[in-house]
């Protein structure tokens, strides 16, 4: 089976050589430097091993080495699928519950007999994330003359930026908005590597930070130690889990770990998507599936109201994705095999969140994508803290907010390091400002009317109607006809097309459209167009399924069909970078309202009551710790005997898998307030290194032929 | 006036929460004080789990002894998992000398009927597949002694205490004491006052700053250890093992294999680090890796998955302090494990419970003559510590 993709209308298909390894024993083929969990998926293998506990299926879940759910034995050792790269001729296995011990063969070729000391880099500054925040930080501290060394757990640096195909929001002149996330992390990569002040570490582990000052980190497999002056914590958010029937199923997956698979590694993860979850991430996600050609099958919300960007939820719904507000999952139901997910049952809630009864139905897919939300990665941060260390943090592992905000975040900090270690540099006030508006919540949405132009001939309408940071089409057009009105007199206020005072006119250039990151700018042009009718110009970033000649059902800003329209042209110029721009034919008035084409045209539309199916029946229990399969039931029977201390749920196993904790703790936090316990009577679960295991051996040190000559060895 | 409680314990750890059931399960009317915000949050849950009672001192082997019986039989009693897993200590021994010294101890050991023996070299590579035979000559195996969970066996200890009508007061300090001629009368806390008829002081590393509270000399000085846990992996060993080598470093460390399949480890560094500071240095595991997988290279690829760093309430002789004290008549205190409170709690609760609430054995009152607050510390440390 294929399960890559060949055609994406942004990504290029991948590169690069192929190498065989071997699935229990079956010859396969990865790409070179391809995580294992990716070439399983590419060859369909979808279920990596069995539970210890309950022999279920186990699977990809974070696909980001959070979370421990999709370990294999390589080469005769359990490594997790996600993180760890496919050898030549690697011999991979299931790992059916818990793995064999190491082999004495494996010790005699492996272990080493001879043991060093670990070496100690010192430095001003370590950097722990090479996302966006980690970049701007290290580039403006080598501007500052400051050495830094910058630590990352991924090959490439960008954080999650290399998985953001749309173009960003934010202003053009502050933080690339208009350009799409793969595009600006190569920019701020470049900017890395090009000064000598930063000592660049990719696929290395931050695992742990020592009282000692020293942060260990393990890279292609030897350990080191970082000793630096001061620690800037860059390493972003990791998913939010949710606990519902099912959740556990082999096909549950964060939001964002489907976008390492489908933009990153270019797999197709599955052709059915369900998400659960109207933030930005969950949005963008079903975008993301759309343009990886795989169906939407809907998106919920619990909330009366999406809480993402309103333009985000847009492209979806004008494509013909369904979005339901004030609906819940129920279950995730398992497939025919017991492996995978057939379906998922949902059902609308009231204003306290309350199932309505009779409400339930079942949606069938083959995945659901959970983005409930993002917690930051601070443990090292916290860690550090205690230990009274010279620590800062930037991005989302401070506050949760846009890859923008994070560059100025970065930036920021990378300021306060300086001062910390003695340089007096100012912070620029404008920087906290612009970093404020940035990471705003959506604002108010206006009731403006989007279309229509009297008098002019061509036009932009924008559909834009959310207070968001956001100002790419007024920069885009070379004419100024555009500008930002409203009462905060920042980014946050509304674009307006204002023709006349001897600025000229639109002459359809197309270039506001092209570069609205929200492709909620259509052009209509009524020159040469028939009496009645115009021509729209509709930006559009998906495979197109027509070509010029064929009848397209156009939709307005909700997904509302408006009427058909002629395709008549299709432009792709370079300038464009991939986003077409299809021009129609339609009447005058639908013309001023268009601004989508409906994609998924055969789709069911779920919000049509379906057939009363039955709800399926009780399978299994909430699981609330996945490491340990720790359900909901048990831990609610601990809070009703009166634990309050977190650490006492590890008795039962809870935050002991290999996780430790990063996932149930929040789901664990909100059951003791479902239990009535408020949140300052709770005692949080203690943390401790490693933030990911590590072989013993590794900590040994076994000697090796050639070796680095470093400073000093502890 | 009566006092609200027969027995006031401070401190729910290793040597408290077992001794409040032991009480509790005799009738008395227990209150336990505890500053943290549950059970075993001190020393307990820092403890690897490893329960032996092939010591060399008579009052520790007695102890131990009981506790086994406690542990071993604990589930069949109880319904309640705790991890117990009875796999033995095993001692290898690399030179002639520490044979002819283990040789020697064994002697004194079967004289307490303790199941323990020598083995070989060849038995020891069967108990432990893979280890490293490098000058290993044999050593000393004992396999009625175990392991269990601390946390598992604290909170199961404490669920029974509460059954049986212990009640346990978390989050509450105790900052000092009401006293009178010859006794204390009641326990100041952070919230209040609480009298009782009995107070056991079992607060471990705490001990020498409550008892200066008391004008007592309490000799409980802590040092700190670090320790880690693996990810599990299918059962490779069972006994606990302990190489006593000093290597420039380090002195001893031991590890076992506890009942989910992960390798427990610790190591004593050499000097020891004297305080009461937990929290994680860069040495503790490139030391303790690169001495664990010289002696079993097939531990090299098991990943590592926790380490935390936890008090050793040390005594001048390695010995506990279970003890009645002159100044006040109704104090007793359970203090200085030395490392050991896990596998000493439940049998130093049974003997404090028979120890007020009636039953004393002559066997109890030799154990508190060795253990006594006035005995002579200069003795040196214990064997095999």
């Amino acid at each position: 089976m294929n399960g890559r993709i060949d055609s994406h209308p942004i990504l290029a298909p991948a590169r690069g050589g192929m190498v065989d390894f071997f699935w229990k024993g079956k010859k396969l083929r990865a790409r070179e430097g391809e995580v294992i969990s990716s070439a399983l998926f590419a060859a369909g293998e979808k279920i990596f091993g069995s539970h210890k506990k309950d022999g279920s299926a186990m699977g990809i879940f974070c696909a980001n080495g959070q979370c421990s759910q999709c370990l294999v034995v390589a080469d005769g050792l359990p490594v997790k699928a996600c993180v760890t790269a496919v050898r030549p001729d690697m011999h991979i296995m299931p790992c059916e519950g818990v793995p064999a011990a190491p082999s004495e063969e494996w010790a005699r070729t492996n272990a080493g007999h001879e043991f060093q000391m670990v070496p100690v880099i010192r430095t001003q500054v370590a950097i722990i994330g090479g996302g966006p925040a980690g970049l701007k930080a290290a580039s403006q501290l080598a501007g500052m003359g400051i050495r830094s060394v910058l630590i990352d757990d991924k090959p490439r640096l960008g954080g999650k930026l290399v998985l953001q195909t749309h173009t960003f929001f934010g202003s053009v002149e502050d933080c690339f908005a208009g350009t799409r996330g793969i595009d600006i992390a190569v920019k701020l990569e470049n900017e890395v590597l090009s000064q000598p002040e930063i000592t660049v570490m990719t696929s290395t582990q931050a695992v742990a930070v020592f009282s000692d000052r020293r942060i260990g980190v393990v890279k292609n497999g030897s350990y080191v130690l970082v000793e630096p002056d001061a620690i800037l914590i860059a390493s972003g958010a990791r998913e939010k889990a949710l606990s519902f029937k099912g959740c556990e199923l082999p096909g549950v997956y964060g939001a964002g770990a489907f976008q390492t698979l489908v933009n990153r590694d270019l797999v197709r993860a599955s052709s059915k998507v369900f998400i659960v979850g109207g933030g930005n991430v969950g949005l963008i996600a079903g975008y993301h599936a759309m343009q990886a050609g795989m169906h939407v099958v809907a998106l919920i919300e619990a909330l009366p109201k999406v809480s993402g960007y309103k333009v985000h939820k847009d492209k979806l719904v004008r494509l013909g994705a369904p979005v339901l507000l004030s609906h819940t999952i129920l279950s995730a139901n398992p497939d025919a095999a017991g492996t995978g997910v057939g379906s998922v049952t949902i059902a609308k809630v009231d204003a306290s969140f309350k199932t309505v009864p009779g409400s339930e139905r079942v949606v069938a897919c083959d995945t659901v994508l959970v983005a409930a939300g993002l917690s930051p990665c601070d443990e090292l941060y916290r860690q550090a803290e205690a230990f009274g260390i010279k620590v800062f943090r930037a991005g989302d592992a401070e506050e949760i907010a846009e890859a923008s905000a994070a560059m100025f975040s970065g930036g920021i900090a990378a300021a306060k390091i300086a001062n910390a270690l003695g340089i007096k540099v100012e912070i620029p006030a404008v920087f906290q400002k612009k970093m404020n508006i940035l990471k705003s919540r959506p604002g108010n949405i206006s009731a403006r009317p989007a279309g229509g132009c009297s008098g002019v001939e061509v036009y932009p309408v924008i559909h834009c109607f959310e207070e968001i940071p956001c100002n790419p089409c007024v920069t885009a057009c070379n004419k100024g006809l555009i500008i930002l009105r409203g009462s905060s007199g920042t980014l946050m206020d509304l674009p307006y097309f204002v023709p006349g005072d001897g600025k000229g006119t639109c002459s359809g250039c197309l270039r506001c459209s092209v570069f609205c990151p929200g492709l909620a700018i259509s052009i209509v042009d009524k020159r040469k167009a028939p009496p009645g009718r115009a021509f729209v110009f509709i930006p559009f970033e998906l495979v197109p399924d027509f070509s010029v000649g064929s009848h397209v059902p156009l939709l307005d800003a909700e997904g509302v069909f408006i009427e058909e329209g002629e395709v008549v042209d299709i432009v792709d110029r370079k300038w464009q970078d991939k986003t077409l721009m299809i021009k129609v034919l339609a009447s005058a008035n639908a013309a001023d309202r268009a601004i989508g084409i409906k994609y998924q045209r055969d789709a069911e539309d779920i919000r049509v009551p379906v057939r009363p199916e039955a709800v399926p029946g009780d399978h299994g229990e909430n699981i609330v710790c996945r490491c340990e399969k720790v359900t909901d039931r048990e831990i609610r029977a601990m809070v009703r005997e009166g634990f309050t201390d977190m650490n006492s749920l590890k008795a039962i196993r809870c935050m002991m898998g290999s996780c430790g904790g990063k996932t149930c703790t929040p789901l664990i936090k909100r059951i003791f307030a479902e239990e009535g316990v408020p949140s300052d009577k709770i005692t949080d679960p203690v943390r401790r290194p490693l933030e990911a295991e590590v072989p013993l051996g590794v900590f040994a040190n076994p000697r090796i032929e050639e070796e680095p000559d470093y400073e000093a060895r502890v | 006036m009566k006092p609200a409680y027969d027995v006031l314990v401070i401190g729910a750890g290793s040597v408290g929460v077992p001794a409040a059931w032991a009480l509790a399960a005799r009738g008395l009317k227990v209150c336990v004080l505890d500053g943290a915000a549950g059970p075993g949050q001190g020393q307990n849950k820092a403890a690897i789990g490893g329960i032996r009672a092939t010591h060399s001192d008579a009052a520790k082997i007695w102890l131990c002894q009981e506790s086994l019986d406690i542990f071993r039989s604990w589930t069949e009693k109880s319904g309640d998992q705790i991890g117990w897993r009875q796999g033995g200590y095993c001692f290898p021994c690399f030179s002639e000398k520490t044979e002819e010294h283990f040789r020697k101890l064994l002697a004194i050991q079967k004289t307490f009927g303790l199941g323990i023996d020598w083995i070989d070299a060849a038995a020891i590579g069967e108990l432990v597949p893979g280890i490293n035979r490098r000058r290993l000559r044999g050593g000393t195996f004992s396999p009625g002694d175990g392991s269990a969970s601390p946390m598992m066996s604290c909170t199961a200890f404490y669920r029974h205490a509460r059954r049986m009508g212990a009640e346990f007061r978390f989050g509450e300090r105790v900052t000092g004491f009401v006293r009178a001629p010859g006794r204390i009368v009641a326990v100041r806390t952070d919230r209040g006052v609480v009298a009782a008829g009995e107070i056991i002081l079992a607060n471990g590393a705490g001990a020498r700053d409550l008892g200066a509270e008391l004008g007592l000399d309490i000799p409980v000085f802590s040092d700190s250890h670090e320790g880690g846990i693996t990810e599990p992996v299918q059962r490779l060993f069972e006994p606990m093992l302990v190489d006593i080598r000093a290597v420039p470093g380090s002195k001893n460390y031991y590890f076992y294999q506890n009942d989910e399949g992960q390798i427990i480890f610790c190591i004593s560094p050499d000097p020891l680090v004297v305080g009461k500071d937990t929290r994680a240095t860069s040495s503790f595991l490139p030391l303790v890796a690169r001495r664990m997988c010289s002696l079993l290279p097939r531990l090299a690829g098991i990943r590592v998955r926790r380490t935390w760093r936890g008090l050793y309430p040390m005594t001048p002789d390695g010995s506990p302090v279970v003890s009645a004290v002159r100044d006040f008549s109704n104090l007793k205190i359970a203090v200085g494990m030395c490392g050991q409170g896990f596998m000493l709690g439940p049998g130093t609760g049974m003997l404090l419970s028979r120890w007020i609430a009636g039953g004393q054995t002559e066997r109890d009152r030799t154990i508190l003559e060795k253990l006594t607050l006035y005995g002579d510390f200069s003795k040196g440390v214990e064997e095999l510590k």
